[in-house]
């Protein structure tokens, strides 16, 4: 299946919960949907066998100047087709369901993502950082993000 | 190489070297490093590759330790980062006097290509530790490591053990005067 | 209470404290610097919680601050065993961006060049496995081998382990005039090592006994996870991103997938893991071979693109088969020139993630193992 088809199906269950899909080639086509029906579109992606999407290649976390995004890759394994999905939240109240019950590849993506760049994954079960130290200060990739003077009374620039 | 130079006929003199009680130390300290088993990066491969068969470190006796109170040098292979920044402390100071550090590669010197906006790397590890030997090389040649561990045995060699203050006082109108 | 799965001793009657040990940041059998918070039950794993970001060098931010091609460099560094193979994605995906196709002889001193590291990797990473349990003669085998492949990157690019040598629209040079020659040797030489290793590695009884059966990892385990490379064929899965997806120009070459059968144990076990590699091997010296007499021997190995390349506005992943699994660079392009985004998408990370789920129950010597029958870099698994 491409993407239109896919996105046809989506919308015909989930209807306003799709906003659109965006197809510009040679880029990758990508799906956005709303982040409060994310997990069940998730659900229905990974359990429906049409789609059989069993296999998340990608969870990654962008930071745009007004909003927080993160983008899915999902693949599948036996029909051979893939999609992106794409959430937008703000960057006041950056919340997402979690999908790591869905995939549990999610669960160190997720960590990751909630470490570089404080989007919060509502539903995970250890939301902690992954690659910075605990005491860490700051979502070091967001655009805006300064780096620290010092950290425990070591120089940190150079 | 160091004591045995003054060897210059075996077979006339007998084979006698006269020497200091620390210069005989020394060259037995030199001699027999073992150092810490510590592979942090990139160069930890090519410090493989240096244990392995074409280069063979364990020739100049160089043996790997597991841990640090064994350890006679530590061998900084790789970024340095601030996460690991204060282990690194802590083993250094786990270590028993004498102690040295060989610090290998860019990243180790001066945060090497993560100079800049590196916002984790710990720009240099002579920022916590004390470091004698540098060996450059992003990553550096296995024969690179090899030179910076013949360094550090020659810093062993002349090091002083008694009257270290006189000694040190020597070297320094030395470096004063040019000299060395 | 944790289950037994291979002793079958009642260790319900034998009272043992509950600990809590820590594996690492510096302990010679963690490759590289990974922290592991073990929980025992005595001598039984009961839980395993892996503490990463030793090695976190802000390769995603570092790439937001470069040209294009100055990224390549930083890739380089991301899974440093087997460079080639990390570049081959990311210029991939760059050119795909620019929409740019790249000269024939490109390609294949690309394809020729990814499987030597991908022979290299393979040998470390079975050395290494050998060294965890308890065979150091393999080790000293495999690191010759290995120098010679390192010395045929060296005569081409300079480098011995990182090298800046695929260039977004070409390589940063052609290769010597007698590298045929020199890689068919290899070849030779690496297939007469690969029988001595069966013997004295793969069908030992003792390496036998410590690997098969140890850390079983169902198929659907491995897909729920996002297992890929050795871990996922390991488990009896034949998919492999060259097959699936034939990038650059691997449909034109016949190889094979070998997948874990579970010879001498369970399927998905540390011992299946290990003969995948050891087979992939195999594969490589065929694509080598075959790749070696399609290749022309004239041609550009440059295009005429200028130093900083200004993709398009749009975004792209793209994902090779590196020799751990699969490699993904997502990069988003907002038409300057540098990249607005760069994501990779590291195999070892996420084929790390499934260590808890497969440790558990067994011993702790077995965790070990384990550990290195995954194969992780943590220079890739932090970035």
């Amino acid at each position: 299946m491409n993407t239109t088809e896919i996105f046809e199906l989506l919308r015909e269950k989930f209807k306003d919960a799709i906003i659109d899909l965006v197809d510009n080639p040679p880029s990758d086509s990508f799906i956005n949907v709303v982040p409060e029906k994310l997990f069940d579109i998730c659900l229905e992606l990974r359990d429906n066998p049409e789609f059989d999407f069993d296999y998340l290649m990608c969870l990654s976390g962008v930071d745009f100047p007004t909003n927080l995004q993160v983008v899915y890759h999902l693949y599948s394994l036996n029909k051979k087709h893939k999609i992106v999905l794409k959430v937008t939240v703000p960057k006041e109240n950056p919340k997402v369901p979690s999908v790591e019950r869905i995939w549990r590849s999610a669960d160190w993506h997720e960590r990751e993502a909630y470490d570089l760049f404080g989007i919060i994954f509502e539903g995970h079960h250890n939301l902690i950082r992954i690659l910075l130290p605990y005491d860490w200060e700051g979502y070091p990739l967001r655009k805006d993000y300064k780096e620290p003077e010092t950290y425990h009374g070591m120089r940190v620039p150079y | 190489m160091g004591l045995l130079d003054r060897l210059d006929n075996p077979y006339e003199t007998g084979g006698i070297i006269l020497g200091t009680l620390e210069d005989i130390l020394n060259w037995g300290r030199s001699k027999s490093d073992w150092y810490l088993h510590f592979g942090l990066a990139c160069c930890a491969i090519e410090f493989m590759s240096m244990n392995a068969s074409h280069f063979d470190f364990m020739r100049f006796g160089i043996i790997p330790r597991a841990t640090p109170r064994q350890a006679d040098f530590i061998m900084i292979t790789g970024t340095v980062t601030l996460k690991m920044a204060e282990r690194i402390k802590v083993l250094w100071e786990q270590m028993a006097e004498p102690k040295y550090c060989i610090s290998v590669g860019s990243c180790a010197n001066s945060g090497g290509p993560y100079w800049q906006y590196g916002y984790h790397v710990l720009k240099g590890v002579d920022r916590i530790i004390p470091v004698h030997v540098y060996v450059p090389g992003c990553p550096p040649r296995p024969e690179a490591m090899e030179e910076g561990m013949m360094k550090l045995q020659s810093l062993i060699d002349r090091q002083a053990i008694f009257r270290k203050r006189e000694k040190l006082a020597e070297n320094e109108n030395l470096i004063k005067s040019n000299k060395m | 209470m944790t289950t037994r799965k291979i002793l079958d001793i009642d260790f319900s009657r034998i009272d043992t404290d509950r600990m809590r040990l820590n594996v690492g940041p510096q302990h010679p059998s963690t490759h590289g610097v990974l922290r592991l918070e073990v929980e025992l039950d005595g001598e039984v794993v009961t839980n395993v919680i892996p503490h990463i970001g030793y090695l976190h060098r802000c390769f995603e931010k570092i790439a937001e601050n470069m040209n294009y091609q100055q990224v390549i460099p930083y890739v380089d560094r991301m899974d440093y065993i087997s460079s080639m193979n990390n570049e081959l994605p990311y210029v991939i995906a760059v050119e795909k961006l620019l929409g740019l196709k790249v000269p024939e002889k490109v390609e294949y001193i690309r394809v020729i060049m990814a499987e030597l590291n991908r022979i290299a990797n393979h040998q470390i990473a079975i050395a290494t496995f050998g060294l965890d349990a308890g065979a150091f003669t393999p080790f000293l085998y495999l690191f010759r081998d290995r120098e010679y492949i390192l010395w045929i990157f060296e005569k081409a690019t300079g480098g011995r382990l990182l090298f800046n040598y695929f260039w977004v629209g070409g390589l940063a040079n052609d290769v010597y005039p007698t590298f045929k020659e020199d890689v068919l040797n290899i070849v030779k030489q690496v297939r007469k090592t690969n029988k001595d290793i069966e013997e004295l590695l793969i069908y030992n009884k003792i390496f036998i006994d410590r690997t098969a059966n140890i850390g079983v990892l169902p198929a659907d385990v491995a897909i729920n996870y996002g297992c890929s490379g050795p871990m996922l064929r390991g488990s009896g899965v034949p998919f492999d991103l060259r097959k699936a997806e034939p990038y650059s120009i691997y449909d034109r070459f016949d190889f094979e997938i070998p997948v874990g059968k579970g010879e001498v144990g369970t399927v998905g076990d540390c011992w299946d893991r290990n003969i995948v590699r050891m087979r992939e091997i195999e594969q490589s010296c065929r694509i080598i071979e075959q790749a070696i007499a399609q290749m022309p021997d004239t041609g550009d190995v440059q295009s005429a693109i200028p130093k900083k390349v200004r993709p398009p506005k749009g975004e792209v992943y793209f994902r090779c088969e590196n020799p751990k699994g699969e490699l993904g660079f997502y990069i988003i392009s907002d038409g300057k020139d540098k990249p607005y985004r760069v994501k990779g998408r590291a195999p070892s990370f996420v084929n790390l993630s499934v260590l808890p789920e497969i440790s558990r129950g067994y011993l702790f010597a077995d965790l070990i193992v384990i550990l290195g029958s995954i194969d992780i870099v943590l220079g890739e698994i932090d970035r």
